[in-house]
């Protein structure tokens, strides 16, 4: 038998020798995408949360985004 | 086979590779200061340049109106402010933006015929710039003052500080300024609210030369003293080496850099290098800032000047994290946001200055280039440092804040890129 047989596909879930974590067992981890607001009032509610500063591109304006996507790298 | 996105992606490419060299090859260099009839052959009498895009006399804000009716006195066109005022009103000033002559002005920016320019030449390109001499802070015609105190000093600048300069330069090679302005990204300045530093070295560099060509003892001390006294005296020469800089990189077909941005207190506008001299405007913005004792936002104009070609370049709002006091004065938060607001800048740049760096962000550059696509993309608008008119003419400085150019502005020149590229 050769060692490459021994390894595990590629797509083939790893077998985990640990039962997965309940997401309830802890406070919620967070992390906010978007909207400052949504952090901000889990910030005020005592939850650690990690906010990325992001917004679709030329604010969602199609036309905008169409030229955007024909103009930039 | 490239498609027709690849090619008009790479055309952008190079053309902004080619915007960027223009930019960060230039040399600067202040050689002279001539009356602008000298600099500039086409101003006649009666001719008026002013800040920003065109405006004519019915949509100018106040304290230009204030400026265009002092200027139009001082140079002898009317007898007094009323009569000035019913001339503009009959349309016998020519009013045209300084950009299109090859000059910057602060706030209302009025240049006129007899007025002194500071020349500054890009020895790199061979082009040359011109921005009159700051006047100082308070009552000054720059923030539309025009009463009998500002037409006084705009005399002293013409008959003794203007000429006794241009004699002081004519001894030397001349004032690189490039040097100065990376001197004084160490020592605090942004080049646009705090020039300190600049201004400082500045007066040392003309002080031995304005010592030998200067022959009246008086004149010297109270020349010496006016520039000593003006924290803000280096303004107009970050503005116009600015300018100096910028002219060139204009009319490199496909570029997305932006190569003005500039405000005649009713409308923002920009021109962006592949589109050339077509402004691209919105109604301008009010800052938000500090006001000085006994006024507040009900007394501000929006926003004025040739100034924000400072930004252009990289320097004011994009180089606060080199000013952190600048952050408090202008009232937009702790000093220690500053370099917030030059990383924000980064996201909407193409590159840094490596000639221009930043103590503070262990030595990175400002950031340079201004791409119109990335403040479409991102939403991300520049950040402006100004200093604050009265509404009304003839009153001054009020405070100095921060404002942000309209995304209106960027969002027409991309569609008119796009046009011009044949993608849309």
């Amino acid at each position: 038998m050769n060692k490459a047989s021994d390894k595990p596909k590629i797509g083939t879930p790893k077998k985990e020798k640990t039962e997965p974590q309940s997401l309830l067992n802890g406070p919620p981890q967070v992390i906010n995408l978007g909207l400052a607001s949504f952090a901000d009032e889990l910030t005020k509610q005592g939850i650690v949360v990690v906010h990325v500063d992001w917004s679709p591109p030329a604010r969602g304006d199609l036309e905008l985004a169409n030229l955007l996507s024909k103009l930039s790298e | 086979m490239m498609t027709t996105s690849e090619k008009v992606r790479s055309t952008i490419r190079e053309a902004n590779t080619e915007a960027i060299r223009r930019m960060l090859e230039a040399e600067p260099v202040l050689i002279d200061v001539v009356p602008a009839s000298e600099a500039i052959p086409e101003l006649q009498e009666g001719m008026i340049l002013h800040a920003g895009p065109p405006v004519d006399w019915g949509n100018m804000c106040g304290p230009m109106r204030g400026a265009v009716t002092g200027i139009a006195v001082f140079e002898g066109w009317a007898t007094d402010l009323t009569e000035a005022e019913r001339l503009a009103e009959s349309g016998a000033f020519h009013l045209k933006p300084n950009h299109d002559f090859g000059a910057v002005g602060p706030m209302t920016g009025v240049t006129t015929l007899s007025q002194p320019v500071l020349v500054v030449e890009n020895r790199a390109r061979g082009n040359y710039a011109f921005c009159t001499i700051n006047e100082g802070l308070g009552k000054v015609m720059r923030f539309g003052g025009n009463d009998a105190s500002v037409l006084k000093r705009l005399g002293w600048l013409r008959d003794t500080l203007g000429p006794a300069l241009g004699s002081a330069l004519s001894v030397g090679k001349g004032v690189e300024l490039k040097p100065l302005v990376a001197r004084g990204l160490t020592m605090g300045d942004e080049m646009h609210q705090r020039n300190l530093g600049c201004s400082s070295m500045l007066l040392r560099t003309l002080a031995p030369n304005l010592a030998r060509t200067v022959d009246d003892r008086a004149e010297l001390a109270e020349i010496l003293s006016f520039i000593g006294s003006n924290d803000q005296f280096f303004l107009n020469l970050a503005m116009v080496l600015g300018k100096a800089i910028m002219d060139p990189v204009s009319g490199i077909k496909g570029s997305s850099v932006v190569t003005a941005m500039s405000r005649n207190g009713t409308d923002f506008g920009i021109r962006v290098s592949g589109l050339g001299d077509e402004w691209f405007t919105a109604p301008v913005e009010m800052p938000e800032g500090l006001y000085f004792p006994g006024f507040s936002a009900d007394d501000a104009n929006p926003d004025m000047g040739d100034s924000t070609i400072v930004e252009t370049i990289g320097l004011g709002g994009f180089a606060m994290a080199a000013a952190p006091a600048v952050a408090g004065f202008v009232g937009v938060g702790e000093p220690s946001t500053a370099a917030d607001f030059t990383r924000t800048m980064g996201e909407i740049t193409l590159t840094q200055n490596p000639e221009w760096t930043i103590p503070a962000l262990d030595y990175q550059g400002v950031p340079t280039g201004i791409d119109i696509r990335l403040v479409v993309e991102t939403g991300i608008t520049p950040t402006i440092n100004t200093g604050i008119a009265h509404c009304k003419p003839g009153i001054g400085q009020v405070g100095a804040g921060v404002v942000r150019a309209p995304l209106a502005c960027f969002e027409k020149a991309l569609k008119a890129l796009a046009t011009q590229l044949g993608v849309r």
